[in-house]
């Protein structure tokens, strides 16, 4: 994987939200198979940046390139872009008014041109990856968090995705169902998945990560493998910050 | 003074012969309505100010008028116009018919446009930026998610529109449409026994709107299926 190019490069990117500086100058390469984390604060630009990698934010500064494919105003570019990246966010946003089943072959239809029969068979296979097939014909509402959150990755990975970023993934649930989702993303990890994951779980980003990046105000203050960050953090903030979440 | 229960028994089946037409004015201008809503609709929310403000323009206009005015510009005021007794539209705008359907149609269209824009509105923005983290194009977003999530959000409110809309078609008896109020005008003017046969009306309107109701609540059922926790 040394010998390819980075499957992620950004280069100096910047983002502002009106006066605001979201992101700056951020540099960062993710190779394939690499399974990056990213912490920080709230606000200091951690889901901006991952949002930046699929174009769900539109940087104003610098270069983001994604497989070789440059982010620009080209829809073409976009979409096939948004094809090799999958997304799981904080709130699930599943289809509301879709079965489980028809949430993971909507895109598969519309978008890979699956037939449907095949389509079907993909969906399956992953809810079965993800533990739930019983769930296919239910609505997301019949479901708790962790199992939407499952379904939320089966459906990105129905794509098959080339990386999947991680927004917040276990934020927004009840703390009984953590684990459940933690446990679908190590495995995802373990198959050689390509991931970048905003979250705040340690204990996943020290048996998982390849790197650790630490962001502050906008800008990636740190980035270290696991042991030598949680350890031997460099930076000021990076100790503030651990010792802020690891203390309790 | 005393209630002639006979006298109803005489006139109701003889108004009842008006649901026909009353039926017709309600369903063609809630059909043409909806198409005009939808058209005012993509307009607003196509975020180009050519479109938006002429549809913005519009839904003043009828939002701001009463409903009568407009069915009396259009019946007697259009005639006067050169322009459109020469028209192709001349057989529509001659025809009191034809005028109420027309007036009916664009004034619910205005209201019914901004009852779905409601609906889009309240799409969760997140679920849109799943479709669109998918690969979704803007208008496949539109089509499968927009859609049918508006949809249900905006039908309590329209339902309220259609059973007002019932209502309206009263209005239709002003311009010689012998509807079911027409033929109850008629049969005051012969029997000047207003108090019965308008109270009679108003039950019949009532029991109509009844059902009404009913359908509206089966398609929110429907519609609304997949917000009920247990399956």
């Amino acid at each position: 994987m040394t010998s390819q190019q980075p499957l992620i490069q950004m280069q100096n990117v910047g983002k502002h939200f009106g006066s605001f500086q979201a992101l700056k100058n951020i540099n960062l390469e993710v190779a394939k198979g690499e399974k990056i984390v990213v912490c920080g604060p709230s606000g200091s630009g951690k889901s901006t940046m991952i949002r930046c990698i699929n174009r769900l934010e539109k940087h104003d500064e610098g270069r983001i390139v994604i497989d070789g494919i440059e982010l620009t105003d080209q829809l073409k570019d976009l979409n096939a872009v948004r094809r090799e990246v999958g997304m799981v966010f904080q709130s699930f946003n599943l289809f509301p008014h879709m079965t489980i089943l028809n949430n993971l072959m909507l895109a598969q239809k519309l978008v890979r041109k699956t037939p449907k029969a095949e389509a079907r068979e993909t969906a399956m296979r992953y809810l079965e990856r993800v533990k739930i097939p019983e769930q296919a014909d239910k609505y997301p509402i019949q479901l708790s968090g962790g199992q939407q959150q499952r379904v939320a990755i089966a459906r990105a990975l129905c794509m098959k995705p080339e990386v999947i970023l991680f927004d917040e993934p276990t934020s927004a649930l009840d703390p009984e169902m953590i684990n459940e989702v933690l446990e679908v993303m190590v495995d995802l990890a373990r198959d050689g998945m390509t991931m970048i994951c905003v979250t705040h779980e340690m204990g996943f980003a020290r048996s998982v990560a390849d790197r650790m990046i630490f962001m502050d105000e906008g800008e990636i203050v740190e980035q270290a493998e696991p042991e030598a960050f949680f350890h031997n953090p460099k930076s000021e903030r990076t100790k503030l910050f651990l010792s802020q979440i690891l203390t309790h | 003074m005393s209630f002639d229960l006979s006298l109803i028994v005489e006139t109701v089946p003889k108004m009842l012969v008006g649901i026909g037409l009353t039926f017709q004015l309600l369903v063609i201008s809630a059909v043409l309505g909806l198409i005009l809503a939808v058209v005012l609709l993509l307009m607003r929310i196509s975020g180009k100010w050519y479109l938006n403000w002429p549809a913005q323009a519009y839904i003043y206009v009828f939002r701001g008028t009463p409903i009568l005015v407009q069915i009396f510009i259009i019946y007697y005021g259009f005639p006067q116009l050169e322009f459109i007794r020469d028209g192709i539209l001349w057989p529509i705008f001659r025809d009191p018919f034809g005028c109420a359907i027309v007036a009916l149609s664009l004034n619910t269209g205005a209201y019914v446009s901004e009852i779905l824009r409601g609906g889009v509105l309240g799409v969760d923005r997140g679920v849109l930026e799943a479709g669109e983290a998918l690969g979704l194009s803007k208008s496949q977003r539109f089509v499968y998610l927009t859609t049918p999530i508006a949809t249900r959000l905006a039908l309590p409110a329209y339902g309220n529109d259609i059973i007002s809309l019932l209502k309206s078609t009263a209005l239709a008896s002003t311009i010689t449409l012998m509807d079911m109020t027409g033929i109850a005008r008629t049969i005051v003017a012969q029997t000047y026994a207003p108090y019965e046969i308008f109270v009679s009306l108003a039950i019949i309107y009532m029991i109509l709107t009844f059902f009404l109701q009913k359908l509206l609540g089966r398609v929110e059922t429907y519609l609304g299926r997949y917000t009920q926790r247990e399956g």
